[in-house]
C-alpha cells in the first residue's frame, strides 16, 4: 500500500504538467479553433531560455523564470497569432491542423539551431531553495516530495483556478467563447476579435512555457522529443476533457499522470513489451479516447456559420489549359526528364540521390491519395512504410523468397493493416483522425518496433537488392530503372483511380458527406479503400526504401517523417502525381543543396514547415498556385502566338 | 377477393424522442406510385425529423418505414438512396469544385453500386455513353443546358436547387423526397420550380413527397396532404379539404382562427 502511494505522488506531477499543456490547448482551441499541436515545441522554447539562462549563464532563478515564461512564452504565442493563426480564422480546420503541423515540425529545429544539440544535464528548478530545488525534500507522513514537485502542484492549482474563474465569471472569458462560435459573427457585436485572440494566445503560450520550464528538471536533461511527445499526453487529457471543460481536462492530465507512476512501479522492467508500453501510455489513452468517447465522435468540426462568404477554391490549373499547351509541357517534362536520367547515368553520386528521390516520389503518392484525393491527413504514413520495410526484410531473412515479392507481400501487408486501422478510425473525420494515426505512429513505435519480430531487436535486418529472372538490381543503375518502372506503375494506378468510380466518389463526399450518400455512396466503404491503397503504396515504397539501403532500420521511419512528410507534400501539391513528384525532388535536393552550403540539416524542416502555413492560402500547394499563375502568362502569349500566325488581325486590344 | 396493392412508401406509427421530448407520435403516411403528396406544418410540428427517420440520419424509437413493402427502418442513407430514394435538401448540398454535368454522371455511377477498386485500375468504372444520354436528358428537362459544364458555385440559389433535383433524377428514384424546396426561392423562382417538378411527375412517374413551408406552393403541387403539429398528425386527404379543415386552420393561425388569407381559400 505505502509503494502503490509512492507510486502516485511520484505519478503526480508530471501529470500537472500535462495537465497545464492540455488546458494551454483547449484555452486555444475555445478562442480560434486551432489545434496547437505546436504547444509541446513552446514548452521546449521556454525550457531551453531558462535552461540557457539559468544553467550555461548562472543567472538568478527569478530573472531566468521571468525571461522564459513571462516574456518568451506570450512573445511566441503573440507571433503565432499575430503572423499566421490570425488569418487563418476563417480557413478551413484542416489547414489550420497543417499549419499547426508545420510549426511542430519547424519550431523543435529552429530552437535546436541556436541551443545545440549537446547533452544538457543538471537542470535547475524554481523552486527557491538554498540546496537546490531537486534537493529540498518536504514530508508529508511516510511520502516526500522535492522541490520541484512541490512547485508544480503549486503552479497546476493557481492556473486551473485562474481558468475556470476567468472563463465563468469575466467578461473576457465571455468573449473568448463568442469568438470560437464565430469570429466575424462577435465582430459585428462591436468586439475586436483579433485582440481576444492574441490575448488567448499569449495566455496559453505563458502556460505552455510554465510547462516546459516546470518539466524540464523532472527529465536528466533537455531535450525536444521529451517536449513533442508531450503534447500527446496533453491531447489525451484534452480529449478526456471533451475539448471544453477545463476541471476535467486537469483531471484527465494528473490521472495520465498518476497512471504513469503506477505503471511505472508495477510493470516487470525485464520484458520488452513492458518496456515499450510504460512511455506510451499517453498513446494507448488518447487512441481508446477518441475511439471510444462518444462524445467526442459526435462533434462535427467547428465551422464559421458566415463561412459562406467566402470564395470558393480555384479548379486545378489543368482544367484551365489548353489541350495543345498541355502538350507541349508534357513533352518538355519528357526532355528535361530523359536529360536527367543521361546525366544521373553518369554519376555515379547523383544516381543515389535520383534512386532516393524516386523511391521518396513512391511514397508520396501515398498521400495523393488519402490526402488529396480522401481529404483526410493520415500522420502515420511512416508507419505504413515500415511495415512494408519490416515485412520484407522479415520474410526475407526467414524464408527463401524473391525479394521483389517480399517487397509486393510488404505492401500487402501494409494495406491490410491500413484497411483494419481505417475501420474504427473512420467515423472520426478530420482533426481526430489525424490525431488518432498520430497515436497509432507512436504505439507502434514504443510498442512494436523494439519486438524481435518486428524491428528485429538491436541488430538491423539486412535486405538485399532485388534478382528479377537474370537482371540483378544489384548494381544501381538497374536499380534506377526498377524505382522509375514501379514508380510510374504506382502513378498510373493513382490517376486510374482517381479518374475511376472510387476517385469520384471521394470528391463527392469531400465537396458534401451527406449529399453523396443520398445518392447512395456507402461513405465508410470508399474511405476504407482509400486508406488501403494509401497504406499499401507507402508499405510499397517502404520496402524498396529498405533494399535500396540495404538494412530496415526503424530510425528510417521514425514518427518525425511521418509529419514531416505530410508538411512537405501537403507544402508542395498534394491533390496531383506531379505535386508528389516535386516533393520528393524538393526534399532530396534542399537537403542536397544545404550539405553544399554548409548548413545544418536543420534548415530543410524549418523550411517545409513554415511553408505549410501557406496551405491555408493554396490548399492544392504552392507550386500548383504559382503554375496556375505562370500557365495564364503562357497561356496568353501562347494564344497571341498562335493567332499571329493563323490570323494577320492582332488580339483586340483591351478596353482598359 | 380484393387485393390490396403494396404502397411504395408506408411509415407506420414512428416515433421519435429526443431526451425526453417526444418528437413524432405515432405518425403513419402513405405514398402511392407517382403520386404528389405535400407534408405540412407550423415550425417546430416535426417535419423535418420524420423527414429524417424516413431517410435514415435519424433513427426512429419506434414504428417502422417500408419501401415497396421492404422493411427498410434500419437501413443506412447510402442503401435507401439505392433502393429508391432520391433527395433535395433545404440548405443546399453540391459538390465543390464539380461541374452540373459532373454531379450527374457521378450520381449515375453510384447508381451502380459500389465501385470495385479493380475496375477502376484496368478504366472499367468510367462513364458509360448512356450515362451522358441520360445526363443530357436530364439537363434538358430541368432547363440546366446552358450551364452544364459549369462549375456549381458560380450558380444561383435556384439553379442550383434544379441540379439537386437532377442528381437525385439521375439515381432513377422512385420517391422524391423535398426538403423545403422552396426556401430562399423568389414568387417566379417557386413557380418554375413547382412546374418543372410536375413535369417530372408526369414524364418519369416519379413519387414525390414535398416537405413545405409555402401552403400556396403545396395547395397548387401536392394532390394530398398530411398536417403535422406536435408530433402529431392532426389531417390528411386531399388537398382541398384538408385546407379547409378547421383543426388545420387553428394550429396555422393560432386559435381565433382569423387574419392571415391564403390558407384555405386560395385555389
Amino acid at each position: 500500500m505505502t509503494d502503490f502511494i509512492s507510486y502516485v505522488i511520484r505519478g503526480i506531477p508530471f501529470g500537472c504538467v500535462f495537465a497545464l499543456v492540455a488546458v494551454g490547448l483547449v484555452l486555444t482551441y475555445r478562442t480560434s479553433g486551432v489545434f496547437n499541436l505546436a504547444f509541446g515545441a513552446q514548452a521546449f522554447v521556454s525550457a531551453a531560455v531558462y535552461y540557457d539562462t539559468r544553467v550555461r549563464h548562472e543567472w538568478p532563478i527569478i530573472l531566468s523564470f521571468l525571461l522564459a515564461v513571462v516574456v518568451v512564452g506570450p512573445l511566441v504565442g503573440f507571433i503565432l497569432d499575430r503572423f499566421i493563426f490570425r488569418y487563418m480564422r476563417s480557413a478551413s480546420e484542416l489547414s489550420r491542423l497543417v499549419a499547426a503541423l508545420g510549426l511542430l515540425v519547424a519550431i523543435p529545429q529552429m530552437v535546436q539551431l541556436w541551443f545545440g544539440q549537446s547533452p544538457s544535464f543538471g537542470v535547475v528548478g524554481i523552486w527557491p531553495s538554498s540546496q537546490g530545488s531537486n534537493f529540498a525534500v518536504y514530508h508529508l507522513g511516510d511520502y516526500s516530495l522535492n522541490g520541484d514537485q512541490v512547485a508544480t502542484l503549486i503552479a497546476t492549482f493557481i492556473v486551473g483556478v485562474g481558468l475556470t474563474a476567468m472563463f465563468r465569471y469575466s467578461s473576457i472569458g465571455l468573449r473568448m467563447r463568442a469568438v470560437v462560435e464565430s469570429p466575424r459573427m462577435t465582430e459585428l457585436q462591436g468586439i475586436n476579435a483579433d485582440r481576444i485572440g492574441t490575448f488567448a494566445w499569449m495566455l496559453s503560450s505563458l502556460i505552455a512555457g510554465l510547462a516546459g520550464v516546470l518539466l524540464a528538471p523532472l527529465f536528466a536533461q533537455v531535450n525536444s522529443n521529451n517536449f513533442t511527445i508531450l503534447i500527446v499526453a496533453a491531447l489525451a487529457a484534452a480529449a478526456f476533457g471533451k475539448l471544453s471543460s477545463i476541471p476535467l481536462t486537469l483531471l484527465g492530465g494528473v490521472g495520465l499522470g498518476v497512471l504513469g507512476g503506477i505503471l511505472a512501479g508495477y510493470l516487470p522492467t525485464n520484458s520488452v513489451l513492458a518496456q515499450g508500453l510504460r512511455p506510451s501510455l499517453p498513446f494507448v489513452v488518447l487512441f481508446l479516447l477518441l475511439i471510444f468517447s462518444p462524445a467526442l465522435r459526435r462533434r462535427r468540426e467547428v465551422k464559421d456559420p458566415l463561412a459562406g462568404v467566402d470564395p470558393p477554391p480555384p479548379g486545378l490549373a489543368a482544367i484551365e489549359r489548353s489541350p495543345a499547351l498541355t502538350w507541349s509541357t508534357r513533352i518538355f517534362g519528357l526532355i528535361v526528364g530523359l536529360g536527367v536520367i543521361a546525366f544521373v547515368m553518369n554519376d555515379r553520386y547523383w544516381l543515389l540521390l535520383a534512386i532516393q528521390a524516386l523511391i521518396f516520389a513512391t511514397i508520396f503518392l501515398s498521400y495523393t491519395v488519402i490526402t488529396g484525393m480522401a481529404g483526410q491527413i493520415s500522420l502515420c504514413q511512416a508507419t505504413f512504410a515500415a511495415i512494408g520495410a519490416f515485412t520484407t526484410a522479415q520474410l526475407v531473412n526467414a524464408y527463401d523468397i524473391p525479394v521483389m515479392l517480399t517487397i509486393v507481400i510488404g505492401a500487402v501487408v501494409a494495406a491490410v493493416v491500413g484497411g483494419l486501422f481505417s475501420i474504427p478510425v473512420l467515423r472520426l473525420g478530420g482533426i481526430y483522425l489525424a490525431l488518432a494515426t498520430f497515436a497509432f505512429a507512436l504505439m507502434f513505435e514504443s510498442i512494436l518496433v523494439p519486438l524481435d519480430w518486428v524491428g528485429g531487436g538491436a541488430t538491423p535486418l539486412k535486405v538485399p537488392r532485388p534478382v528479377i529472372g537474370p537482371v540483378d538490381f544489384g548494381s544501381d543503375r538497374a536499380f534506377f530503372f526498377l524505382c522509375l518502372v514501379i514508380l510510374i506503375a504506382v502513378s498510373f494506378l493513382v490517376i486510374l483511380v482517381r479518374g475511376g468510380a472510387t476517385g469520384r466518389f471521394l470528391d463527392a463526399l469531400r465537396g458534401s458527406e451527406i449529399a453523396a450518400q443520398s445518392i447512395g455512396i456507402n461513405p465508410s466503404r470508399a474511405r476504407i479503400v482509400a486508406f488501403a491503397l494509401s497504406a499499401g503504396i507507402a508499405g510499397l515504397g517502404g520496402g524498396l526504401f529498405a533494399t535500396q539501403v540495404g538494412f530496415a532500420q526503424p530510425a528510417d521511419f521514425a514518427y518525425f517523417y511521418s509529419l514531416f512528410f505530410v508538411v512537405l507534400v501537403v507544402t508542395l501539391g498534394s491533390r496531383t502525381v506531379e505535386g508528389a513528384i516535386n516533393a520528393a525532388i524538393g526534399f532530396i535536393v534542399v537537403q542536397e543543396l544545404l550539405k553544399r552550403i554548409g548548413l545544418s540539416a536543420s534548415w530543410e524542416p524549418i523550411f517545409f514547415g513554415l511553408g505549410a502555413i501557406t496551405y491555408a492560402k493554396n490548399p492544392e500547394g504552392i507550386l500548383e498556385a504559382q503554375k496556375r499563375r505562370s500557365n495564364a502568362f503562357v497561356q496568353r502569349q501562347f494564344n497571341r502566338f498562335k493567332n499571329t500566325t493563323t490570323d494577320p488581325v492582332p488580339a483586340e486590344p483591351s478596353s482598359t | 377477393m380484393s387485393v390490396t396493392p403494396v404502397p411504395l412508401l408506408s411509415v407506420t406509427e414512428i416515433v421519435k424522442r429526443f431526451a425526453g421530448i417526444t418528437a413524432l407520435s405515432d405518425v403513419s403516411l402513405r405514398v402511392e406510385t407517382g403520386e404528389a403528396v405535400g407534408l405540412i406544418g407550423p415550425n417546430g410540428a416535426g417535419k423535418t425529423t420524420l423527414f429524417n427517420c424516413l431517410l435514415g440520419i435519424l433513427r426512429p424509437d419506434g414504428g417502422r418505414v417500408q419501401l415497396d413493402g421492404h422493411d427498410i427502418t434500419g437501413w443506412p442513407v447510402y442503401r435507401r438512396a439505392r433502393s429508391g430514394f432520391g433527395r433535395t435538401f433545404q440548405r443546399i448540398e453540391l459538390f465543390a469544385g464539380m461541374t452540373v454535368v459532373e454531379h450527374f454522371l457521378v450520381a449515375a455511377r453510384a447508381r451502380r453500386g459500389d465501385g470495385r477498386l479493380w475496375k477502376d485500375v484496368v478504366g472499367l468504372d468510367r462513364p458509360r455513353p448512356q450515362d451522358r444520354e441520360e445526363a443530357e436528358r436530364t439537363l434538358e428537362l430541368l432547363g440546366l443546358t446552358d450551364v452544364a459544364n459549369r462549375s456549381v458555385e458560380a450558380l444561383s440559389l435556384g439553379r442550383g436547387r434544379l441540379v439537386e433535383v437532377g442528381r437525385a433524377l439521375m439515381t432513377e428514384p422512385k420517391l422524391l423526397l423535398l426538403d423545403e424546396p422552396s426556401s430562399g426561392l423568389d414568387r417566379s423562382e417557386t413557380a418554375e420550380l413547382t412546374e418543372t417538378l410536375e413535369v417530372v411527375r408526369r414524364e418519369r412517374g416519379t413519387a414525390i413527397l414535398l416537405v413545405e413551408h409555402d401552403v400556396e406552393m403545396v395547395q397548387r403541387f401536392a394532390t394530398r396532404l398530411y398536417v403535422l403539429d406536435f408530433g402529431t398528425l392532426i389531417a390528411e386527404g386531399p388537398t382541398r379539404s384538408v385546407m379547409s379543415d378547421p383543426a388545420v386552420r387553428r394550429a396555422y393561425l393560432g386559435e381565433s382562427g382569423e387574419g392571415e388569407p391564403g390558407v384555405g381559400e386560395a385555389v
